[in-house]
This record gives C-alpha cells, sequence and structure tokens, in this order.
C-alpha cells in the first residue's frame, strides 16, 4: 500500500530559504542545503524547492542551490519557479530534480504542460496551483497572490491534468503562512474533480491539519514554517501520525 | 572492498543527475556514456529512465546501443535498469504500441489499473519473493504509470500492490530491474545500490 507523503518545502531566494505570510514579507530562514539535509535525516518523504526569486540572477542562483542540495539528497525533489519554457525544465532536471513545477507560466501558455508530459512524462510534470476563496469557489491566482486570473480552479486543474499534468501542488493564498489549517474544502473538491496525485499546502501548523487533509483526500501534505522555525521535526510528525493510526514510512 | 565505476546511459531522457549523485555519495566514481564501445567495457552499467516508451525506445536505436544492451544483459554482467530503464527490458508495452523494448524479459508492459490516483507517485512496500538474493523488503519511491503485471518466466521478482498487485523489480544474477527509483528510496535504496554494485566487484 502506498503512503501519504510528508513534504517539507523550502522557498529559495537569492541561495537563501525565506518564507513569509501569503507570499509576502519574505523572512530568511536559512542554507537550503543544511535544511535539506536535516530534513531527509528526519525522514521527509520528498523535498520541494520553489525559486522565488524574480531576477535572472537569482534564477542562476536556483540551480547552483538545485545541485549543492542534489548532492546530499536521496529522496524526490521537485523544483519550481520560474520555468517557461521545455529548456527551463531541462536544466533543472539536469542538475538534479526529478520533478519539474510549473504555474504562472503554464496558466500563460496551457500548452507548456503538454510540452513537459511528452518530453518529461507525466510523472515529472507538476502543476502548481495557487488558490484564492472567491465567494463560493476559489479563483487561481499567479505572481505570488499579486494578480488575479480569473480562472476557476476546479476547471484550471481539470484542464491541466488532461494536458498532462501528473501531480497537483495545491496551495490555498488564504491559508499560506497563517498556520490556520489547510483549506480542506478545497482540498476535497479538488480531489474530487482530478485523478492525479495533490499535494496540500498552505497553513499547517501540526499533525492534526495534515490529518485533516489526508481524510480530505490529499495524497501528501507539505508545510514550511512549521519546520523552518523549528515547531516540530518530520520524524516527531510521522510518530504522531503513526500514533492516531496513520500508516508512514518510517 | 572497492566497488567499480559506475557507467550511464545518458539517452537524454532521464533524470541522470539524481542517479550520479546517489553513486557518488557510495564513494564510487560516475560516468555517463552512450556509444556502444562504453556500454559494452562498463563494468557496472545503469540504463536510468523517465518519460514515456517510446521515445525512450527511439533513443536506444539513434545511438545503437540495442545489440550492446542486449548482449551484456545476456552474458549477466553487471546491469541495472531503473523505472523506464526496466520497461525497455521487455518486449513491448501497451504505452507506444508497435515500439519494441530490447525483448529480454517475456513480457509487455501495462497500465496500472484505474481507480488509484495515477501516476502512482509515492512510497510503497517492495516484498521479494524466493530466489531474490540483491533485493530486500522495503519503502521504495515509485513513479509510474505502466508496469510489468506478471512475473516473467525465469526472473526472480518482487511485488508491490498499487490497485493490484504487479512485479515492482526483478533480477536475475548481476543482473537487476526497478521500477522504483532506488536513487530517490532513501538508505533503503542506496543499500540496494551498494549490494548491486558489490555482486558486480
Amino acid at each position: 500500500m502506498i503512503v501519504p507523503r510528508l513534504i517539507p518545502c523550502l522557498d529559495v531566494k537569492d541561495g537563501r530559504v525565506v518564507k513569509g505570510v501569503r507570499f509576502q514579507g519574505l523572512r530568511d530562514a536559512g542554507d537550503p542545503v543544511e535544511l535539506a539535509r536535516a530534513y531527509q535525516a528526519q525522514g521527509a518523504d520528498e523535498l520541494c524547492l520553489l525559486d522565488v526569486s524574480a531576477t535572472p540572477e537569482g534564477r542562476g542562483h536556483a540551480v547552483e542551490t538545485v545541485r549543492a542540495v542534489r548532492r546530499e539528497l536521496g529522496i524526490p525533489l521537485t523544483v519550481g519557479g520560474g520555468v517557461r519554457l521545455v529548456a527551463d525544465a531541462a536544466r533543472l532536471l539536469a542538475v538534479g530534480a526529478d520533478k519539474v513545477a510549473v504555474n504562472s507560466a503554464a496558466v500563460a501558455r496551457p500548452q507548456l504542460l503538454q510540452e513537459l508530459a511528452s518530453t518529461f512524462g507525466a510523472q515529472c510534470t507538476v502543476l502548481a496551483l495557487d488558490a484564492a476563496r472567491r465567494g463560493d469557489g476559489w479563483e487561481v491566482v499567479v505572481k505570488s497572490g499579486q494578480e488575479r486570473t480569473g480562472l476557476d480552479v476546479l476547471a484550471w486543474a481539470e484542464e491541466a491534468t488532461a494536458l498532462g499534468a501528473g501531480e497537483i501542488l495545491l496551495t490555498s493564498w488564504d491559508r499560506d503562512g497563517t498556520g490556520s489549517g489547510y483549506d480542506l474544502e478545497l482540498l476535497r473538491a479538488l480531489t474530487a474533480r482530478v485523478s492525479v496525485p495533490v499535494i496540500a499546502s498552505g497553513g499547517a501548523d501540526g499533525v492534526g491539519h495534515m490529518l485533516e487533509a489526508l481524510e480530505a483526500g490529499a495524497h501528501a501534505v507539505l508545510a514550511a514554517t512549521i519546520f523552518h522555525d523549528g515547531h516540530t521535526t518530520v520524524a516527531s510528525l510521522k510518530s504522531e501520525m503513526l500514533a492516531a493510526g496513520q500508516e508512514v514510512r518510517p | 572492498m572497492s566497488l567499480p565505476e559506475v557507467s550511464i546511459v545518458a539517452t537524454g531522457l532521464a533524470n541522470t543527475a539524481s542517479v550520479r549523485a546517489a553513486f557518488e555519495r557510495l564513494g564510487v566514481a560516475t560516468r555517463l556514456v552512450d556509444d556502444t564501445f562504453e556500454v559494452q567495457r562498463a563494468q557496472a552499467l545503469v540504463l536510468p529512465g523517465v518519460g514515456a516508451f517510446a521515445p525512450a525506445a527511439r533513443a536506444l536505436d539513434d545511438l545503437g546501443l540495442r545489440g550492446a544492451l542486449r548482449q551484456r544483459i545476456e552474458e549477466n554482467r553487471p546491469t541495472l535498469g531503473i523505472c523506464l530503464g526496466m520497461q525497455l527490458f521487455c518486449a513491448g508495452s501497451h504505452e507506444g504500441v508497435g515500439a519494441r523494448g530490447l525483448g529480454l524479459v517475456p513480457a509487455l508492459v501495462e497500465p496500472l489499473p484505474a481507480g488509484p490516483p495515477l501516476p502512482q507517485l509515492g512510497w510503497n512496500r517492495v516484498e521479494p519473493g524466493p530466489g531474490c538474493a540483491l533485493l530486500e523488503p522495503g519503502w521504495a519511491y515509485f513513479a509510474h504509470t505502466y508496469c510489468v503485471g506478471e512475473p516473467p518466466e525465469g526472473w526472480n521478482v518482487a511485488t508491490t500492490e498499487y490497485g493490484r498487485t504487479y512485479v515492482s523489480a526483478m533480477e536475475l544474477g548481476r543482473v537487476l530491474a526497478c521500477q522504483f527509483h532506488p536513487e530517490l528510496s532513501g538508505e533503503w535504496g542506496a543499500a540496494l545500490l551498494r549490494r548491486w554494485l558489490e555482486s558486480a566487484s
């Protein structure tokens, strides 16, 4: 039986890990290689590295960061941020990414998903989707939540998976960095709509939130703030999950 | 025991950086190879692969590697197929109808059943059957939609459950093929790579 994954996320800017609230007010949270090594030792099932630099210099740093993290890491590594072309993805895979996540560029040009999937396979093509609540539904937001797209989250997810996205990294913009728990309604709605694995992201502040997300249909849970701030470790979350009857990889 | 250098077939369609890093953490030198001579002379050879069956099969044709790969596996020289690399050992695949595999394993690669999410992405149990010498029980990382369904004649297999029971790895002497990614399967995966290399030296 497959077990849910617990995924620490490193938001990286200019070679350093940063974290904010709702993608804003970024503060330094450490060295990516040191954090990657620590999370792996704690039993992380996968690592996600999102390049949040907005400059070409930052992108160059990110490639070096991926290379350095890869040397240490014997678990899967998903990398996102700034991927606009198949060549961008190829560059990240060449230095050690195992999966590539695309966000704004796929919204601007959905065909990118098809190009990535036909070149590297759906299992390598991750759609990163930032969702903001709007009335009864959710709207896709891009550019760190600064730009609305008018796209309905569920319709976009369905289109993206039809084009070749093999996994969805679903971040609730409303919950990101707040510690108020994942958006469970959103998770239920999305996992009912698509047949690819869904990673829940945004709002986790402990094992209770993670168990709720899995119950709501998530196949993996991602968190950043609680790990960087030392509130907890992957190992202690996993033992709490086991104690609650949720099987995890030891 | 000194471990041999590892040659990794560079089809241009694989996460070779992760594979190299895994062996380098074991203290082993790695090199990328893409011609017949190097495939023939490699002490230990890895055929990695991500993506789809047909382009990967075509890449073997373009590089002219079929004969050399077949020969070294038939001669039981240390060879490891990973993910799509394992599938390429087979005769063919439902994924790329018409594309030929290496035909070393009498099996047709088929889709995982509908029901659980596809692709299978994540950690699952590997349970080796009788006769396995390299494979041990443990948790491995998988990323795939197609699989070898039934144990092929003549191979020692490990199985995994995902909507069905399927073949998650197979071994025969010093030839090992894994549907999962040993290079991404933590310490358990690293230990498997080490045992394979020890069998090669």
